[in-house]
């Protein structure tokens, strides 16, 4: 790139995409424009989700309490699953940098070797978070929705959330219901029959009500376990709904990323770069890719961190 | 412009990786453990939550730099990227959060 800067004297050239303002060749340039757009439209995301929970903060669920399974692991290992997720997409974010790398330097087996290493971090992504998704709408402790559709937790006399599964059983239960289900008066009878359980709000600042607070609340009350549109065991119904909103729309995006990159793949495959002469591809829709690992960071944090 | 010499090799982009790495595991430990000394009210969230978002703007700082190579582009592009971000999300975050807490309960 030695003459960036085109002079009105080659006019057909500025009509091709000649002109870089910038310095920016044109395809970047629309790529960072697009780029913004797509980080407003996140942001609105976010914040609408952070508007929300601030908004119903005490039967608003917290994220440690929702996100609990790892693979292979009995019990509750917070952060775990989703650190793991994050650290496949920020290497894949990395791979992808070494192939934009090797690109500049025109060595086109290094970019089809890093291109595939791309592609298959971002699916085994994807995987992980048809496995998360998996996992929060099947459910993990069950939950108790109201008459009023206000969603409370069951709990012991310590305060600890219990699942259907250690109300029902006692000692034999299990932490998770995993695919059990529970009818709501199997559940309601095994209330009433222990009086140190008292139902308790799901959020940092929800209130624990007493055993006979907790009787008087069954009252036209049913027992639901896992997450959908209408309802949720976590608590409050739009926490489900920007879950899969906001999750959703990132996996999307990753999903896009990963149909990219194998297009792009194929063309280094078949040499097409290198018969244009140059790998500027790779750096555009590497700005993308990168782009899905950042937005990734930050759902990271306002989603199960803070 | 002075900005504009590019790192060469792949030591660069490693070392990125890394400091993404530690921050993260950083940000898992402190969410695992959560400190009581950072459990501390302020500004309407606990200081634990402050230092997750300042090291979340600081990975995404590293990614944005680096990885998408934009401390090597021209000031003016750098700008144009910049600016619109910097000045509509923290007044969308400010609006819609104060309005939030204001209609908490209401």
């Amino acid at each position: 790139m030695s003459s960036t800067h085109t002079t009105a004297t080659s006019g057909q050239k500025i009509w091709g995409g000649g002109n870089e303002p910038m310095k920016a060749e044109y395809g970047k340039l629309m790529m960072w424009f697009f780029l913004i757009s797509d980080a407003l439209t996140f942001s609105g995301f976010l914040t609408a989700y952070g508007f929300m929970r601030f908004d119903f903060e005490a039967t608003w669920p917290v994220a440690e309490h929702v996100f609990t399974h790892f693979p292979g692991i009995e019990g509750d290992q917070p952060l775990l699953y989703v650190a793991l997720m994050t650290f496949i997409l920020i290497m894949s974010s990395v791979t992808m940098v070494l192939a934009v790398n090797a690109g500049h330097e025109k060595k086109q087996n290094a970019v089809s070797w890093w291109m595939l290493a791309t592609i298959i971090g971002g699916a085994i992504f994807l995987g992980s978070q048809a496995w998360e998704w998996y996992h929060f709408i099947t459910g993990d402790k069950g939950a108790i929705e109201l008459a009023d559709t206000r969603v409370l937790k069951v709990a012991d006399a310590d305060g600890h959330v219990l699942s259907f599964s250690q109300l029902v059983h006692g000692e034999a239960g299990h932490a998770s219901n995993h695919d059990e289900k529970f009818t709501t008066e199997e559940v309601f009878s095994a209330i009433e029959a222990n009086p140190s359980i008292v139902l308790k709000e799901p959020g940092k600042s929800g209130k624990t009500y007493t055993h006979s607070e907790s009787l008087t609340y069954l009252k036209g009350a049913q027992a639901i376990q896992g997450a959908n549109m209408h309802r949720n065991e976590y608590g409050h119904k739009q926490f489900a709904n920007f879950f899969f909103f906001i999750t959703g729309f990132h996996g999307f995006h990753v999903f896009s990323g990963v149909v990219l990159n194998f297009i792009l793949f194929y063309n280094v495959l078949m040499g097409t770069y290198e018969r244009r002469g140059h790998y500027n591809m790779v750096e555009k829709i590497g700005l993308y890719w990168h782009f899905v690992d950042l937005v990734w960071v930050f759902v990271f944090t306002f989603f199960y961190l803070v | 412009m002075s900005s504009n010499t590019h790192p060469t090799g792949t030591g660069w982009i490693w070392k990125v990786f890394w400091i993404l790495l530690a921050v993260t595991f950083v940000e898992v430990v402190l969410g695992i453990v959560k400190p009581a000394p950072l459990m501390v009210q302020i500004i309407g969230t606990s200081l634990l939550n402050l230092i997750f978002v300042g090291l979340t703007l600081f990975k995404a700082a590293y990614i944005v730099m680096y990885f998408m190579h934009l401390k090597f582009e021209e000031k003016s592009l750098q700008y144009t990227i910049y600016l619109p971000l910097l000045i509509l999300v923290p007044y969308l975050i400010f609006i819609l959060l104060v309005e939030g807490a204001s209609t908490y309960g209401a």
